[in-house]
């Protein structure tokens, strides 16, 4: 039997910001990994945008050995605490898990979880008496990353371990992109995502923060007068996007970025101890269906709020992972599905509250998923004096703007082939940047596949010099 | 014993940087002390400009390297500060400095006034926002009420540097608060003063003297204003009768000052655009300033509420410093 999560309870949880799961116990932990069966031919690795050698790490943990389960994953995961608390494994490794034929799939994530959380207690006094030595010799490369989410720090780390001298680029004061700014400390606790870059500074890498590439170094300064062999763009999709609709510069409404990252990185459900303000305490309308608009209203809801959803389509078409729209559910907030704002009402600047229309699926789009087509005279009000706009965020444009020879999208993202190489010679990019607004794992994937070409190319470079 | 070093050893109770204290949940990591790879920014020279307005020379080289005029940074004190945008009074690129130039009037700026010569900031970042365009024109008004005259003179200076006519108009409310009208005498061809009280150059506003300036002077080609939203406001209707353009620089409220939260989004020829990236600087006669001045008033209340906080905090280890910005 697959253990049941063990979680805070609704009712106490959606008044605090602690996290929610609260991990497997390590009997939980310890029965699940001896329900593996350990095939020859795994195919859950496959479903891995990493390949974290998963029956690996989960026949340690069954033996007990949770520092080598850590390690296992390590090899090539950098992120583990935080990949198995946010990576979205139902429809990845535990998709394919032969075990979900007949009954549940492992729970490859919860125990990915687990060897992330014990592990390093018992490598503690191994790992003071072991000296650091570096997996490979320096190779006098020098390689620029710029932007320290889940692609940026990924390639950070294995660029670092490859040999080369890195530096990581980040515009906010803090490092972790969206792992900090993005996901709420209730999903992923911030000391999790600081341990992990501690990890990451411990390999070598050099952290710089405060710095805005695009506004202060440019690509090309990078790659020319500065010195580096290659530059890694992992800056994400941080620009949002607002619905266009009458209303919208009203006080009190707020691009999911904004609230969230006031909220996250800014910590104003700390209020006034810490210094930065956001709104709550009275009605909110989140518009959106992702896991974005799922942070958004949950984090909404812990500050004391009435919260509502208003997503245009209809509950099987929720973007969101199944397991955070059930804790959304769960803890009162308040769907209203097939649903589409129109306006957004007025009263002296403020938001008074927001008028929309309902909506039924039609024919399928290019998406797959059923059109959503406004019924006529279905209009109504919803009362609120908040409202958050999570509709999706789209590549921010500085870097392509100051790099004139880097090919963009007319979406605003940056051309890459597989690999992650751009338009420009020495340029990679990868994550977000490069695909629209996805996933943690698939960003850290991309940042993977990117750093070993970089290592090749830049590795070729230098066997031509000598 | 000199004011600074009092205020410093009086109102600076606590550092400003906070060390990392590792890992305080139940799993350990071997943490390479990372405390003094923190960043962490030297005020350098501390000055009272005026009644509650100060200006700090902070250590920057990055921002001082790539600075321009009409650019602006965003500053956190300590860790539990909040980013507030502030434009760039004046920077060194050899000295790898840059000056800002506020009025405290709310927690942060009261809190950043009481920092001194060798004392620390934790972030401060930039250059942000687009630079001004420096154009070749014949005659250029320039703009600045309040502590606006602060970022009106870098591109003062870069006018005139590009042998530019530069008049300038600078208003106070009243003298006492009247700042920097050596450094832009400097920089001007013509020099006025306004103040609202009549305490010093002309009794009224800084639009009368621009109306006469563009009623007597057909070459002025451009205006400049920098100061409260409703003064650019002002300035540009004075401007648009003459048929001159007026370029202003927008104070928004913003957290990240790179395009990501879109806090600063503000009306422009009716399209929404983010202060932060696509300005500070706009045409004022496109710039929605009413809904510009609305959106400033979002946190009027938990602005006071914080600085209330911060006065209690205060008053329980009181400064007998004469000078100490929180009286």
């Amino acid at each position: 039997m697959r253990p049941k999560m063990p979680l805070q309870d609704a009712q106490v949880r959606k008044t605090n910001f602690n996290e929610v799961a609260l991990g497997y116990s390590e009997e939980d932990a310890k029965s699940e990994a001896s329900r593996c069966l350990q095939c020859k031919k795994p195919l859950c690795v496959g479903g891995c945008p990493v390949s974290v050698n998963i029956p690996g790490f989960i026949g340690q943990i069954a033996k007990g050995d949770y520092t080598k389960a850590l390690e296992t994953l390590r090899e090539t995961n950098s992120l583990p605490a935080v990949c198995g608390r946010v990576c979205p494994q139902e429809t990845q490794c535990e998709a394919l898990c032969i075990l979900g034929k007949k009954e549940k799939p492992i729970a490859i994530g919860r125990l990915e979880r687990f060897a992330a959380d014990h592990g390093a207690i018992v490598t503690k006094d191994a790992q003071t008496e072991e000296k650091d030595t570096p997996i490979t010799p320096p190779t006098n490369k020098k390689v620029a990353v710029v932007g320290s989410g889940p692609a940026g720090l990924t390639a950070a780390a294995q660029l670092a371990k490859d040999g080369h001298k890195v530096t990581l680029f980040e515009a906010f004061h803090e490092a972790g992109g969206v792992l900090v700014y993005g996901i709420p400390e209730f999903r992923l606790p911030k000391q999790i995502v600081k341990e992990e870059v501690e990890y990451i500074r411990s390999l070598g890498v050099d952290i710089q923060l405060n710095a805005v590439i695009g506004r202060a170094e440019t690509v090309d300064e990078l790659l020319g007068p500065l010195g580096y062999d290659a530059v890694f763009l992992a800056t994400g999709a941080g620009l949002p996007t607002f619905l266009g609709i009458e209303g919208e510069n009203l006080i009190g409404v707020y691009s999911a970025n904004e609230f969230l990252t006031r909220i996250n990185l800014m910590k104003a459900y700390k209020f006034p101890e810490y210094d930065t303000p956001v709104k709550h305490g009275g009605k909110v309308i989140v518009v959106g269906g992702g896991n974005v608009a799922m942070d958004a209203a949950r984090c909404a809801l812990r500050l004391g709020s009435k919260v509502t959803i208003v997503y245009r389509r209809s509950e099987e078409e929720l973007p969101a992972r199944r397991e955070e729209v059930e804790n959304a559910m769960e803890e009162g907030i308040v769907f209203n599905l097939l649903t589409n704002p129109v306006r957004i009402l007025e009263k002296d600047g403020w938001v008074a509250g927001m008028e929309c229309i309902k909506m039924e699926l039609g024919e399928p789009d290019e998406s797959g998923r059923r059109r959503p087509v406004a019924k006529e005279g279905s209009e109504f009000t919803i009362d609120a004096d908040t409202v958050i706009i999570a509709i999706g965020t789209s590549p921010n444009p500085l870097i392509p703007a100051t790099t004139p020879d880097l090919e963009v999208s007319k979406w605003g993202t940056i051309i890459a082939s597989d690999d992650g190489a751009t338009s420009k010679k020495y340029v990679y990019a990868g994550g977000d940047v490069v695909t629209g607004a996805a996933t943690v794992i698939s960003a850290m994937g991309a940042g993977r596949i990117a750093a070993s070409a970089i290592s090749e190319i830049i590795g070729k470079n230098s066997a031509h010099s000598t | 014993m000199n004011h600074q070093n009092r205020h410093q050893t009086i109102c600076t109770p606590q550092k400003t940087i906070m060390p990392y204290q590792g890992a305080t949940r139940r799993r350990k990591v071997k943490i390479q002390t990372p405390v003094n790879t923190l960043p962490m920014f030297e005020i350098i020279e501390r000055e009272v400009l005026a009644e509650n307005i100060y200006r700090q020379r902070i250590k920057a080289p990055r921002i001082a390297k790539y600075a321009n005029p009409g650019q602006f940074v965003i500053v956190r004190i300590n860790e539990k500060g909040e980013r507030i945008p502030l434009t760039i009074a004046d920077f060194d690129k050899e000295k790898q400095t840059v000056d800002i130039v506020f009025m405290a009037i709310g927690k942060t700026t009261k809190q950043l006034a009481t920092l001194g010569v060798g004392d620390f900031i934790s972030d401060i970042v930039g250059p942000l926002g687009k630079p001004s365009d420096i154009e070749d024109l014949e005659k250029i008004v320039f703009i600045g009420g309040g502590i606006g005259v602060a970022p009106v003179y870098p591109q003062a200076r870069a006018y005139k540097d590009a042998g530019v006519h530069v008049i300038s108009i600078i208003g106070a409310r009243s003298a006492n608060i009247l700042i920097w009208e050596d450094k832009m005498n400097a920089v001007s061809d013509e020099l006025y003063i306004t103040t609202d009280d009549g305490t010093k150059g002309h009794h009224g506003f800084v639009t009368q003297v621009l109306e006469k300036l563009l009623t007597e002077d057909p070459a002025i080609q451009r205006v400049v204003a920098i100061g409260p939203a409703i003064m650019m406001k002002m300035v540009a209707q004075v401007a648009a009768k003459f048929g001159v353009t007026t370029i202003v620089s927008l104070n928004s409220i913003m957290v990240d000052g790179t395009g990501m939260c879109g806090g600063c989004r503000v009306s422009v020829g009716g399209k929404t655009q983010f202060a932060c990236v696509d300005g500070p600087e706009f045409d004022a006669s496109q710039v929605n300033f009413d809904e510009l001045m609305t959106r400033q008033r979002t946190y009027l209340g938990e602005e006071k509420e914080s600085l209330d906080e911060y006065h209690n905090k205060q008053n329980k280890q009181p400064c007998d410093n004469e000078e100490c910005p929180l009286k």
